[in-house]
């Protein structure tokens, strides 16, 4: 194969990424890791590298839409993003100790996770009575829908800030958004309206991979010629996936879409068990 | 100042930061595109190197100071290594933004929250350096 075939089939399956990840609110990074590893037998540190440049790209793109809506709680991203930030450097660092099997292995379990959480119900009501910290820190917030401005209080705030912690270490060690991991800490435990959670944890997402994503440039993780068509497929995938969004509803395809995931992670586990990596 | 001046409330600042966001990724994908290009014009027929065994980047690709060398003499893995750059300083201007913005709202509880995630970010850029 020469570098002109891979490139472009980087391309196509990199905007089928970026695609399905906008539509079923799965970074584009956990299709892009099992892409490169399974398929074309790159080694998973190049991988990881690819992946954070693409999750920045997306977060990045998809943020600045949802900012001008009105949805994203920046002070709460803000204040969460010392969470995250702090876990993605320890994450990194950890990364240099950790062999790359054991890494595939923890990739395939998030994996998992992350297509349980999407599929789960979720609770879409907004709370009346915030936690005093909740105040002190000005996190209370609303945000628009089709009958007007719903205001929304906040709750345990200190377990919200430790998932955050955790998602970002995951996020540093494996290279993804763990947008999963952050939906949960928000929608979860600190009980925020579920588009607003959604919305403030891919705001976070770029924060909290360039964090990590400085460290594994200087390690050498980023190589150009992966990069560049997984930075462009991604972002043009994305593009087409936030315009589908409109006038589709993903219902159907997210759960395709998540066995389809949980059968690649098992593959991830399988072969990180047999050390394939 | 003026442009700071004009910024008044939550809103205006979302706005911008919003902004940045979009004008980063933009300029970062048109930089990387035009690299691509350049790269492919050059090695496309290439046999695929070795991707399968972890060697790591050189310093030409993992230091400011390799990446702008070779991006002088428009060498096309420096040009992509330059659209990766932008892209990861987008998030990171994102958050000194928020910070001129609390501060122009004096807000200074936030505006000492914002400090210590831009310090950890920062701390992991030159506490890791490979020099």
């Amino acid at each position: 194969m020469n570098i002109l075939i891979f490139s472009l089939i980087l391309l196509a399956g990199a905007y089928v990424a970026g695609l399905l990840g906008s539509l079923t609110g799965l970074g584009g990074g956990v299709v892009v890791i099992p892409l490169l590893t399974l398929v074309f037998h790159v080694d998973i540190r190049y991988a990881i590298g690819a992946a954070l440049l693409a999750s920045i790209a997306n977060s990045s793109g998809a943020a600045s839409a949802y900012i001008k809506e009105g949805i994203t709680n920046v002070r709460l991203g803000m204040f969460l993003e010392i969470a995250t930030t702090l876990g993605a450097v320890g994450g990194a660092l950890i990364a240099v100790f950790t062999p790359t099997n054991t890494i595939a292995i923890l990739f395939g379990v998030v994996l998992i996770f992350s297509a349980l959480m999407t599929v789960r119900k979720k609770h879409e009501h907004a709370l009346q009575e915030g936690s005093r910290l909740s105040y002190v820190l000005k996190l209370n917030g609303s945000y628009p829908t089709p009958q007007g401005e719903v205001p929304y209080k906040l709750q345990n705030i200190g377990g919200g800030f430790s998932i955050m912690l955790l998602a970002g270490v995951l996020s540093g060690l494996l290279g993804i958004g763990s947008g999963a991991l952050k939906v949960l800490a928000m929608d979860g435990a600190m009980k925020i309206p579920f588009k607003v959670s959604t919305t403030t944890s891919n705001f976070m997402i770029g924060v909290t991979a360039a964090a990590s994503a400085v460290v594994y440039l200087q390690r050498g993780y980023i190589d150009p010629g992966i990069a560049f068509p997984v930075v462009l497929g991604v972002l043009g995938g994305a593009f087409t996936g936030a315009r589908l969004l409109t006038i589709m509803n993903p219902k159907t395809l997210r759960y395709i879409f998540c066995v389809a995931i949980s059968f690649v992670a098992l593959e991830m586990i399988y072969n990180g068990l047999h050390h394939q990596f | 100042m003026k442009l700071i001046k004009t910024l008044t409330g939550d809103r205006d600042i979302a706005l911008l930061v919003g902004q940045v966001l979009r004008t980063g990724v933009i300029t970062a994908s048109a930089i990387a595109f035009v690299g691509g290009v350049l790269y492919l014009a050059k090695h496309g027929a290439d046999s695929l190197p070795d991707y399968s065994t972890f060697t790591g980047e050189g310093k030409e690709y993992t230091t400011f100071g390799g990446i702008f060398r070779g991006l002088a003499t428009f060498k096309p893995s420096a040009v992509i290594q330059f659209g990766a750059l932008i892209l990861l300083a987008t998030p990171i201007l994102r958050v000194f933004f928020s910070l001129i913005g609390f501060a122009v709202e004096k807000d200074r509880m936030y505006v000492v929250i914002t400090l210590l995630v831009l310090g950890i970010i920062l701390f992991s850029m030159f506490g890791g350096l490979k020099v």
